[in-house]
């Protein structure tokens, strides 16, 4: 049996093979070599590779990013970390200004090899400031790639080819999603960026998730194979540039879509992901597309509105029952286990 | 270092450059937001004249100055500002998006501070590759308002990187007067003294003064020193952006502007070398002629260049990898 880690352990181990193999990586972020490192992405990292380039850095989002992407004009490839993307909106300017821009605005003459690796996520009353999940932003800008790695495989696999990318790439990891484990291979492999997986392949309806909406696709496809509806599962993995071509070879077979993201519904990747099927391939649809995301409010802190706010799986079976046509599913059964904690069915392997 | 001669060329050239691209601006060929530098031209000069050909710079909006003196290659970047193929960023960037990476010249952008910090980034990566060169930065008074400036600045101190700030005041944030902007009674070089930065004052009109001071900032740093912030008092002539002078907008007197004009950097330096006998008039005459007509030269050249074409959609992306265990890919 392939060996088994966690998420974090699988996004701790590309990071030490990265720092092995090329002396031009360094991993810079507010608490980085700390006891906690980063939800154990990066523990013992410090001790093993030295201070200077496992490093600690003052709370200033903005300056860091820029020094970062200074460091990697002239010959450094920084992987940057933020313990919340909420945090990292204080470097937008950077981000968006610079960095998104910098190889286009000057002829395409200095590669950006620069990773930002920012924590999203939701639970435990994070409230409005640190739970948001924007990764429609940063779509948004042209020059940003952005990848959202669901399992501990492509954890491993996206963080060592996003270093490899002599381009910005923006990982967006959830919270929820470190303590998961599954299948990683030992060594030096990569996630093709711009590459979704078909998590689960189906006939009937398209689910088009992201990140720990993976899993929820996957709970609700499940539910939905008892029904004998046969669920297709695209786990994204990269937003932007998005892999269009296996969107849409899956829509043209199922002719139904979903979409499930972890951010708003309004503005969001679903909406990108239904407009570009739409566009592309109405006439194989046979139904209009469902979004599964966030309602159009901040992120509460309460539990018992947090359970409101967030989408489960039996959201997803719902919009897939919408687009199938069947009558609406029986109302979701109360959970067993707090919902403002991750699932311990979801422990994986995934 | 450089001569004293070779300074006062090199402000000629600025000069001269800065002028023509005046003179030609409203024949509106020129398609894009160009400040200039006529009356700042020291701070350029001086500065860079102590940098290595390996040391680089970074600026900001106003930087055409900037980029010449760290030897820019001159007919790129006036075919960037004519929005040609051959310009020195494709076209792309545009008078605000200078760079030349052949001479050092990291790159120019036009939000205020923002280049500061990647000055110091450059600075950590010389730093962590063990590479004995100097960054350095120039920016306006502008940018000690903005956040980034101190945020970079820190950084620099707390890991003695060699870096050197170079604020060029000028007085104005577009019309905006410092008096409108910065608290009374403390100059910037107090401000930044007070952070705990090496800090010099210095006349950024005299080109000679400017190098000098560059010149120990840019060998501490290269020494393992640390940063210095060096303010250099100067002043524009001509309006924020575009070719016209402004006394007309009211934002300053005539004859603050007069008084500044007297202090020009480049009659300045004319006048030090005539009075010492290193340089006669009928010299000056010449080389201010050659100097033109290699910039009337330059400017022909690039405005008769192809427009930037077909490359819209090109190099949003890089196309290579650089695979961490060497392999070819």
């Amino acid at each position: 049996m392939t060996r088994q880690l966690t998420y974090a352990a699988a996004l701790r181990e590309g990071l030490d093979l990265c720092l092995q193999h090329d002396s031009r990586v360094y991993v810079m972020g507010l608490g980085v070599p700390d006891a906690k490192g980063l939800f154990g992405s990066t523990l013992d990292l410090a001790r093993v590779h030295g201070s200077t380039r496992v490093r600690d850095m003052p709370t200033a989002e903005n300056a860091m990013t820029g020094v970062a992407l200074g460091s990697a004009l002239v010959g450094m490839r920084p992987v940057l970390t933020h313990q919340r993307v909420d945090f990292a909106l204080l470097a937008v300017e950077q981000m968006v200004n610079q960095v998104a821009k910098w190889h286009y605005m000057f002829g395409g003459q200095q590669p950006v090899p620069l990773v930002i690796r920012m924590v999203i996520g939701r639970g435990w009353g994070q409230g409005p400031q640190h739970a948001q999940s924007l990764q429609a932003w940063f779509a948004h800008v042209p020059g940003l790639k952005v990848v959202m790695p669901a399992t501990p495989y492509d954890a491993k696999g996206l963080l060592i080819a996003s270093v490899e990318d002599d381009n910005p790439v923006i990982s967006l990891e959830h919270r929820w999603l470190y303590g998961v484990s599954g299948p990683v291979p030992e060594g030096v492999y990569r996630t093709p960026i711009q590459q979704a997986r078909i998590a689960r392949s189906g006939n009937d309806v398209t689910v088009v998730a992201t990140s720990y909406m993976v899993l929820e696709a996957l709970r609700a496809a499940d539910e939905l194979a008892l029904r004998g509806v046969s669920c297709e599962v695209i786990d994204l993995r990269t937003v932007a540039p998005l892999d269009e071509a296996t969107l849409l070879e899956s829509c043209r077979k199922t002719g139904r879509l979903v979409v499930a993201d972890t951010g708003a519904t309004s503005f969001g990747v679903g909406a990108e992901i239904v407009a570009r099927s739409t566009e592309r391939c109405f006439s194989d649809l046979r139904a209009a597309p469902a979004r599964v995301g966030l309602p159009d409010c901040p992120a509460p802190s309460a539990p018992s509105l947090a359970a409101e706010y967030y989408p489960r799986s039996h959201a997803i079976v719902q919009a897939c029952h919408r687009v199938l046509g069947l009558p609406a599913p029986a109302p979701e059964a109360a959970s067993s286990h707090p919902l403002d904690v991750p699932d311990p069915d979801f422990t994986g392997p995934f | 270092m450089k001569r004293d001669r070779e300074l006062l060329y090199d402000l000629l050239v600025v000069r001269s450059v800065e002028q023509e691209i005046a003179r030609r601006y409203s024949e509106q060929q020129m398609r894009c937001p160009t400040h200039l530098c006529i009356g700042q031209e020291a701070t350029a000069v001086g500065v860079c004249a102590a940098l290595r050909p390996e040391d680089v710079v970074f600026s900001g909006h106003r930087s055409h100055g900037h980029y010449l003196a760290k030897g820019g290659d001159l007919t790129a970047m006036l075919a960037e500002l004519y929005g040609r193929g051959s310009g020195c960023s494709a076209g792309k960037g545009g008078s605000m998006h200078l760079v030349d990476l052949s001479v050092g010249f990291l790159g120019a952008v036009p939000i205020v501070g923002s280049t500061i910090p990647m000055a110091v980034g450059a600075a950590l990566g010389f730093l962590l590759q063990k590479l004995p060169r100097v960054s350095v930065v120039f920016f306006g008074d502008a940018a000690v308002e903005e956040g980034v400036t101190w945020e970079s600045i820190d950084f620099a101190l707390l890991e003695r990187l060699p870096v050197v700030f170079v604020c060029e005041n000028n007085l104005y944030s577009v019309q905006t007067p410092l008096s409108a902007r910065q608290p009374a009674g403390r100059t910037i070089a107090q401000v930044a003294a007070g952070h705990g930065v090496e800090t010099e004052s210095v006349d950024g009109n005299d080109v000679f003064a400017v190098q000098r001071a560059a010149r120990a900032a840019v060998d501490r740093a290269r020494a393992g020193g640390g940063p210095t912030f060096l303010e250099l008092a100067t002043y524009r002539h001509l309006e924020h952006v575009g070719p016209n002078e402004d006394v007309s907008l009211g934002y300053r007197s005539a004859e603050e502007v007069e008084a500044w004009r007297a202090r020009c950097p480049v009659e300045h330096a004319t006048r030090v070398l005539l009075e010492r006998g290193e340089l006669d008039a009928s010299e000056l005459d010449e080389l201010r002629r050659r100097i033109l007509r290699d910039v009337r030269h330059a400017l022909e050249l690039a405005r008769d260049a192809p427009e930037a074409q077909g490359s819209l959609l090109s190099d949003v992306f890089a196309s290579t990898v650089s695979p961490i265990d060497g392999d070819q890919r």
